[in-house]
């Protein structure tokens, strides 16, 4: 495998991406906290709310650098390690990358800058402003990728003229339902992240005794978004799994562990899959008739089994089921534990609320992992295609030497890696170090202009 | 429309090394300006809230090579690998050394970070001058677009020399600009070594010139393209308009004349090197061009949209942005 540029090169776009991922839906969440903790200090002028933006503010500046510095390797991966997809399919995803950058990177960063930088040098009103853009324009950079990749999911609106695939209706590429489904589920998890980020972070606060007030003013805000994010979350992942269910139905079989095609399709709740044998080990606890319901909505539908699929045409199945079972687990879980923070948000320092500060805080991995399980459910769930139906990832490489691609495969894994433990580190002083005291810029305590 | 498209390819490269040019090449001069924590504290200011959005010009760079010419995206891309797997460890280093110096707590700390944010950005500057000698020049594609060489491939004499040459442009620029945002000892250390600075710029680039003319095909499509004098007016204008004001202390002006000379430079180049993109060493006819890697014409139709409704948003609120920030930075600017 070693010998395998083109796995090499899998397992390199497959890293950096899950680097990447793990910064990126932390600013996207933390930016809408920041936004709304500073437009209630826009509107009630109270300095404590002035305080909480620039905490969590601060956290999410350092994480908004790390999520740009291991994001630039992605678009360069597209030339240096697949070459021959962005050959045949630039013409359409091409576009949707640089329309992505030309929209929203260069919003990002300056408003972002604004913001940092800004604290004594605009009125409050416009500092409030550039926040919320740097939220619009993380959402507008989501919804391009997100669209690029609902195009390799389900390529729609180009043709295959002079051998590549060409763009043909560019509203169709944009607008496809997979795009729009995918882009809703996958933004609003971000956002539930970032709530159960403010959420777990501030109960240990509360547990290391610093700043009960403060902490808890952090939770009383981010308790209603976690709630009301985290159960959207669950429905936008059944409409997601509808909409897979009409476009991929091998991924559908492969997440679910489905081999013959039937009707009335129960889930077993104890399931593990045996690919070699083309069945599962075990099959217990079935749920009659749940399989076909989830996916079509009737009770009789008929759900199309991996044998129904070549060999050489099936995703890796125990990965796909792993991850899709991981992310439903911790999405069905999640509501139950903001429904808890929520419904004790304003006592949530009191003596007897320590489990509950407990589980906030054992929380904190979850809706990353689940986050992470759903993009390797999406990207691996693919396979073998690159783009579904069009093109095989075994056809999409660069003529690289293996050696190139192990040596930068070895070099971005162990940089990345010092980069995220680095940033923990120092991502965790700014999260711990207690409510903005006297050592705090001045600004925190003036109101300013406006 | 091709045309177009490759003087849109060209003014995005240029507004990259003109803009992200000077923080690379003051943040390399790091240590060399600033001897105490203030002043270092000052460097950072004058690049900390510029350098992302500069950088996002490299990112559209891409983008736009990727979205107009995919055929010349996926070809540069992979034939220089390895220089480019090394410019990405360059810049995940300068960025994360920018982000992570705000929080460090010791003065250790900060050593190590400065000492691997200034490392990162010399060896940024002396990738893209690498880099870019190598595109003007041509590298060994064979007919089916497949690089025929390896890293050490594009470390030829000229390769490196544009390395040194784009390092002293970039310095010289840089230094221009923190002369611009900055005051106090460490301005007055850069001051003194501007002169240096300029002369290194001169010198080399009267060599990279001439180099050029000698083992590129840039010189000889001058008689074709009698335009490319301009450009090549326009840089040697902008780098005696940079040290006549650096002489006479006007240092946004100077480095206006500095960004002259870079642009300038590049456009000449890249005008020369047109209709290729990257020129094969082996045999003109194996080079990517513009025409031959192009993307469909619906497409960049709909990315000229793009470019002419956006570029002028960008350029408004960048411009706002800028008049924040105007005026000289302080070391306590920092959030």
């Amino acid at each position: 495998m070693l010998s395998d540029a083109l796995f090499l090169s899998r397992l390199q776009f497959a890293v950096s991406t899950a680097f990447h991922f793990i910064f990126v839906p932390l600013s996207i969440g933390l930016a809408l906290v920041v936004a709304l903790m500073e437009t209630q200090y826009l509107r009630t002028r109270d300095l404590e709310w002035k305080r909480q933006a620039w905490f969590w503010g601060r956290i999410l500046g350092l994480n908004f650098v790390l999520g740009v510095v291991t994001g630039i390797t992605l678009e360069f991966q597209f030339g240096t390690n697949w070459s021959a997809y962005s050959k045949y399919v630039g013409d359409v995803f091409g576009p949707l990358l640089a329309i992505e950058v030309t929209t929203a990177f260069f919003l990002e960063s300056t408003f972002l800058a604004v913001w940092i930088f800004g604290w004594k040098k605009v009125s409050p009103r416009t500092h409030v402003i550039a926040i919320w853009m740097v939220l619009i324009g993380s959402l507008v950079s989501a919804y391009w990728i997100i669209a690029a990749n609902a195009w390799m999911q389900r390529p729609v609106g180009f043709a295959i003229r002079n051998g590549r695939a060409e763009i043909t209706d560019f509203f169709a590429v944009v607008t496809q339902p997979a795009a729009v489904i995918a882009f809703a589920h996958t933004v609003i998890s971000c956002l539930t992240l970032g709530a159960f980020f403010v959420l777990g972070i501030s109960a240990i606060n509360i547990i290391l005794g610093k700043g009960e007030a403060f902490f808890t003013r952090s939770i009383a805000l981010a308790a209603p978004l976690a709630l009301v994010f985290s159960i959207l979350t669950a429905a936008g992942g059944h409409i997601n799994g509808e909409e897979i269910a009409k476009i991929q139905p091998a991924k559908l079989a492969a997440m679910e562990s489905h081999w013959e095609t039937s009707s009335r399709v129960p889930i077993a709740l104890l399931t593990w899959p045996d690919e070699k044998n083309e069945g599962n080990y075990i099959e217990a606890i079935k749920v009659p008739g749940l399989l076909s319901v989830m996916a079509f909505r009737d009770f009789n539908a008929e759900v199309k089994g991996l044998k129904e699929f070549p060999p050489e045409d099936r995703p890796p199945v125990l990965l796909s089921f792993l991850s899709f079972r991981l992310m439903v687990g911790i999405g069905t879980v999640m509501p139950g534990i903001a429904l808890l923070a929520w419904f004790f948000r304003k006592r949530i320092a009191e003596k007897k609320l320590f489990p509950l500060r407990l589980l906030l805080a054992a929380a904190l991995p979850l809706p990353w992992l689940a986050i992470l399980a759903g993009w390797v459910l999406t990207e691996v769930g693919r396979q073998p295609w690159i783009v579904y139906g069009v093109m095989r990832t075994a056809d999409a490489g660069s003529p690289i030497t293996a050696g190139q691609a192990l040596g930068s495969l070895v070099l971005l894994t162990i940089l990345f890696s010092v980069v995220l433990a680095v940033g923990k580190i120092f991502i965790g002083r700014l999260a711990f170090s207690g409510p903005p005291g006297d050592d705090a810029p001045a600004f925190l305590r003036e109101g300013g202009q406006s | 429309m091709i045309t177009l498209w490759f003087f849109i390819w060209v003014f995005l490269w240029v507004m990259f090394f003109i803009t992200d040019g000077y923080d690379l090449g003051l943040g390399s001069l790091l240590p060399v300006v600033a001897r105490k924590e203030d002043e270092r504290k000052l460097v950072h200011s004058a690049i900390g809230p510029y350098w992302d959005g500069n950088e996002v010009w490299l990112i559209a760079a891409g983008g736009m090579t990727f979205a107009a010419f995919p055929g010349a995206y996926a070809t540069m891309f992979s034939a220089l690998y390895t220089a480019l797997m090394l410019v990405l460890v360059g810049l995940v280093v300068r960025g994360a050394a920018i982000g992570l110096r705000e929080s460090a707590r010791s003065e250790s700390e900060r050593r190590v970070i400065d000492y691997a944010f200034s490392v990162a950005n010399l060896v940024l500057c002396i990738l893209f001058g690498t880099a870019f000698a190598n595109i003007f020049r041509g590298v060994p594609i064979n007919a089916a677009g497949v690089f025929q060489g390896g890293f050490f491939t594009l470390l030829n004499w000229y390769g490196l020399l544009g390395g040194l040459f784009f390092t002293a442009a970039l310095l010289h620029h840089g230094a221009l600009w923190f002369m611009v945002k900055a005051g106090g000892p460490a301005a007055e250390r850069t001051g003194r070594l501007i002169r240096w600075l300029f002369v290194g710029t001169a010198g080399l680039g009267a060599v990279f010139v001439f180099a050029t003319g000698a083992v590129t095909g840039i010189a000889r499509a001058v008689p074709d393209r009698p335009l490319m004098v301009i450009p090549l007016v326009a840089a040697i204008g902008g780098l005696l308009a940079s040290t006549y004001f650096a002489g006479k202390t006007e240092w946004k002006k100077a480095f206006a004349g500095s960004a002259a000379f870079i642009a300038g430079l590049i456009f000449f180049c890249m005008a020369g090197i047109y209709p290729a993109l990257l020129p094969s060493s082996l045999d003109p006819a194996f080079s990517v061009t513009a025409t031959g890697s192009a993307s469909s014409p619906l497409t960049l139709k709909i990315m000229l949209g793009v470019v002419v409704v956006f570029l002028p948003i960008i350029f408004g609120y960048q411009w706002w942005a800028a008049r924040i920030f105007k005026g000289k930075a302080q070391a306590e600017d920092h959030y």
